[in-house]
């Protein structure tokens, strides 16, 4: 199943380019929308998955786009990050892109307020979902010889308060930051540091969420499109960003959300709506 | 059989890979025919998604065997 709203065009933009793509749960993942997208130009893929109940769901996806390196990772174990990169090293002595799409917060704490945000779970959500992406960076850089480009996931939770999001939001703004200083760090060996800013997908991840219904279909009809994106939208602007289309781009926090994030009240069309929409916020 | 329980038989069949005959309306998802915690999730996803319907986390959660799927979806179709 794919979620592609128009056929697929096959550029060759991505032609003898070997990317990683860190963060694949199953068909609904927004890594996945990026990595089918990077295939379909050219792109030839490695993934990573953590733990068994994740290979399976991975397998048949990294089959789907002709890909023989699949590669347990866990971003919380140093040795598990090296372990992975010397394999691709093994494989390919090179690397020309690394998609990151991997974060984690206890489902608890992604419900009330952020006030009741435990130490334990603070510092696990930070490390996984915020220095995961340095520590893959540090492994990437000696692989990209010629330049290369390292993409991350954030959400408009990082800028601005968004219900329930809570400690994640923290965790993308500290995300959303060390984009920038690695993109200052990486720029003069020609290695470009970007995010995507994804408007809200219905993706596993997404499903700890408290209320995630009522953010989808509040961005459905306040957005300036007046649609939720799909993963075939982030993945054709992730190809902008992986291949040299993104040349001069760099520290970038790309929005793919519909527009949404310039938006400051709610559309005058889809007041009667979000108006019932609000009514039933509560409810369950 | 009603079309709504064909309709759940079917995605619990395709989503977990399972013969047909052993999705009877008391299989519990978990014991019975497999799943793993994140298959109960994409279930319910599936469910959302075939029937044009929101579940949430607390029913969701109250939705262990075929049945309680079936039960949920049609009280929710009326």
């Amino acid at each position: 199943m794919t979620n592609s709203a128009t056929t697929p065009i096959s550029s060759g933009l991505m032609a003898g380019k070997r990317g990683l793509i860190m963060g694949v749960a199953n068909d609904r993942s927004i890594a996945w929308g990026i990595a089918q997208v990077a295939a379909q130009h050219g792109a030839q893929l490695a993934f990573t998955y953590q733990g068994d109940a994740l290979l399976k769901r991975v397998k048949p996806l990294a089959d789907q786009v002709g890909s023989d390196i699949l590669l347990p990772c866990d971003v919380t174990d140093e040795a598990s990050i090296d372990a992975t990169f010397e394999t691709i090293k093994e494989k390919w002595g090179g690397l020309d892109f690394v998609v990151h799409a991997i974060a984690f917060s206890d489902k608890n704490e992604l419900d009330g307020l952020y006030l009741n945000t435990t130490r334990g779970n603070f510092l696990k959500s930070l490390d996984i979902s915020c220095y995961s992406f340095t520590a893959i960076c540090q492994r990437a850089v000696p692989l990209m010889k010629e330049g290369g480009s390292l993409l991350t996931l954030s959400y408009y939770g990082a800028e601005k308060v968004m219900p329930h999001y809570n400690v994640m939001g923290v965790a993308k703004a500290a995300l959303e930051a060390s984009v920038k200083y690695l993109a200052n760090d990486l720029g003069p060996q020609g290695i470009r540091v970007n995010a995507i800013s994804a408007g809200p997908i219905k993706t596993l991840a997404a499903s700890g969420i408290g209320d995630f219904r009522y953010i989808l279909k509040w961005n459905e009809l306040n957005a300036p499109l007046r649609r939720n994106v799909t993963i075939t939208d982030v993945g054709n602007a992730g190809l902008f960003l992986l291949s040299d289309l993104g040349s001069g781009v760099t520290g970038e926090n790309l929005h793919v959300d519909s527009g949404y994030h310039t938006v400051g009240m709610v559309q005058v069309d889809a007041a009667a709506e979000t108006g019932k929409l609000l009514a039933g916020m509560g409810e369950g | 059989m009603s079309d709504v329980a064909e309709r759940v038989k079917k995605i619990v069949v395709e989503h977990l890979g399972v013969e047909e005959a052993k999705v009877t309306d008391t299989a519990s998802f978990i014991d019975d025919l497999g799943a793993d915690s994140l298959d109960t999730v994409e279930l319910v996803m599936a469910f959302e998604e075939e029937f044009g319907i929101e579940i949430p986390d607390d029913a969701a959660e109250k939705i262990l065997t075929v049945k309680d799927a079936i039960d949920f979806i049609s009280s929710k179709q009326g």
